[in-house]
């Protein structure tokens, strides 16, 4: 299976790690000419600002979003999140734009308010997941084709739609690869 | 339940700065320019470390007024400077909600002796080093981030290529020692035995390693990306420039793809004049900043 994860900046490194250890071929995805061939897009943690910036720079913006529309599994987790949803609050134009979201940016404060707390993820199993939340987003809004897989106090901090699965928190930053695997199991079932 | 200021959520929010561009501003202009450039995060200052050089005196803890100016303009994260061993600069600065606080030696030290315990704070801190023993003091003391001291508000990228050089060379060193050598070279470094320990298992340094002081030109961001930096500070390079939006643009571009020739080339051509620079052995020994700390 291969792999591509952004890599205009932010967390690359360790989702590289984790899916390599899961058996996933991984490559870094600076360029339009890097997409070619990937099976599953990882929009890694990092500063949204930035990445939507440098996705428009790049001439990344439109390929990406084209391939997503066309059902490749894309997985975001913080940044990633904001880039993939449909709406963000307070920001006159999305990034890719492909998932049924709205967002809210830095919902729980500032980096003195980043927390680290065990959720409850039935969609993975009974075991809590250690999530770490770093000037973290949550998603405010769903549509109706999108399943909530973790609220924390209420607010939507997992979510997926069909083949696209979003995270407020950064499961590459600790050791539990279980949302890793969920996504690559979601690429596999479009493979077969 | 929730909990904040952990190691992992402050090293975690570094992490996310990798392979990005922190950039000096000194007002809301300023940042709203980084921003729009690609920066990953700001730097809130008074002065940037060439006018303070020029200014002479003691620098000290930006106005709280810059930095709330500046943290008002942005939605990327803003850091900002305190001095050496003052704790109250830094309680203050975490009381405003900085996302970073730099312990600088570009602002004159408060303490000839001692750092501050940057374990006991919330926010996460990066501190500036000359070689592996001086970053392992640090991160021992809790900063959650490393950059290179280089010679801050010179222009000139020497001492920066020097410092990652040293702590990449010491790093594979330790790698390569035995067990039974790691004890003796924590003395020899004057670093903790736990970190060396750690750094011969995994042969990185726990922390992101970015480069600082001295960074002019999209080729200087790049150099540092190339000699194994995870990012790069721009001090003075970018607002001190005859056009800082181009320079910003052309530094962020170079240091995403900092293997890409032909690119830098292009992105090179016409900036117009950077900073002018300092060559190093014109500066006396008592006006070089990163001799401060240790």
């Amino acid at each position: 299976m291969k792999i591509g994860i952004l890599a205009l900046q932010g967390a690359v490194r360790e989702h590289q790690q984790m899916l390599e250890k899961l058996g996933a071929e991984t490559v870094l995805i600076k360029k339009p000419e890097h997409l070619d061939g990937i099976e599953g897009l990882v929009v890694p943690g990092g500063e949204s600002t930035t990445m939507g910036k440098l996705l428009r720079e790049y001439d990344l913006l439109q390929p990406i979003k084209a391939m997503g529309e066309q059902g490749l599994p894309v997985f975001g987790t913080c940044a990633g999140m904001i880039v993939m949803a449909k709406r963000i609050q307070g920001a006159d134009e999305p990034h890719l734009g492909l998932m049924d979201v709205e967002v809210n940016r830095n919902s729980f404060g500032r980096q003195v308010n980043s927390f680290e707390t065990d959720l409850d993820i039935p969609a993975i199993g009974e075991q809590p997941f250690p999530a770490v939340f770093i000037r973290a987003p949550h998603v405010t809004e769903v549509g109706d084709s999108v399943e909530v897989l973790a609220r924390y106090e209420d607010r939507v901090v997992a979510a997926r739609q069909g083949r696209l699965l979003a995270l407020s928190f950064h499961p590459e930053l600790t050791g539990d690869d279980r949302l890793h695997r969920y996504f690559l199991d979601m690429v596999q079932e479009r493979n077969s | 339940m929730a909990k904040t200021g952990t190691e992992l959520v402050k090293r975690g929010m570094a992490e996310m700065q990798k392979g990005g561009v922190i950039m000096d501003v000194v007002n809301a202009e300023q940042a709203k320019i980084a921003e729009a450039a690609g920066a990953v995060a700001v730097m809130a200052l008074e002065r940037v470390p060439s006018d303070i050089r020029a200014a002479g005196g003691v620098a000290r803890m930006a106005d709280p007024t810059v930095v709330e100016e500046v943290m008002n303009a942005v939605s990327i994260p803003v850091m900002a400077k305190c001095r050496i061993g003052h704790i109250v600069e830094a309680r203050v600065l975490e009381s405003m909600g900085v996302d970073y606080i730099d312990e600088s030696e570009v602002l004159t030290p408060a303490d000839d002796k001692f750092h501050i315990n940057k374990r006991e704070f919330t926010v996460p801190f990066v501190c500036g080093a000359r070689d592996l023993g001086e970053a392992l003091r640090r991160i021992a003391e809790g900063a959650s981030m490393i950059r290179t001291k280089g010679e801050p508000g010179t222009g000139n990228i020497i001492e920066a290529v020097k410092h990652q050089r040293m702590m990449q060379a010491q790093i594979r060193k330790i790698q390569n020692m035995s067990e039974d050598e790691l004890v003796a070279e924590a003395k020899n470094l004057g670093a903790p035995y736990e970190l060396v320990l750690e750094i011969h298992r995994t042969g990185k340094l726990p922390v992101v390693n970015f480069a600082a002081g001295g960074v002019a030109t999209p080729a200087d961001a790049a150099l540092m990306m190339e000699l194994g930096s995870d990012g790069v500070f721009v001090g003075s390079g970018i607002f001190k420039s005859e056009n800082p939006e181009k320079f910003a643009r052309a530094i962020v571009q170079a240091t995403t793809h900092y293997k890409d020739y032909k690119l830098i080339a292009e992105l090179s051509k016409g900036l117009g004049t950077p900073m002018k620079g300092i060559e190093l052995s014109t500066l006396r020994e008592e006006e070089r900043m990163a001799a401060r700390g240790w």
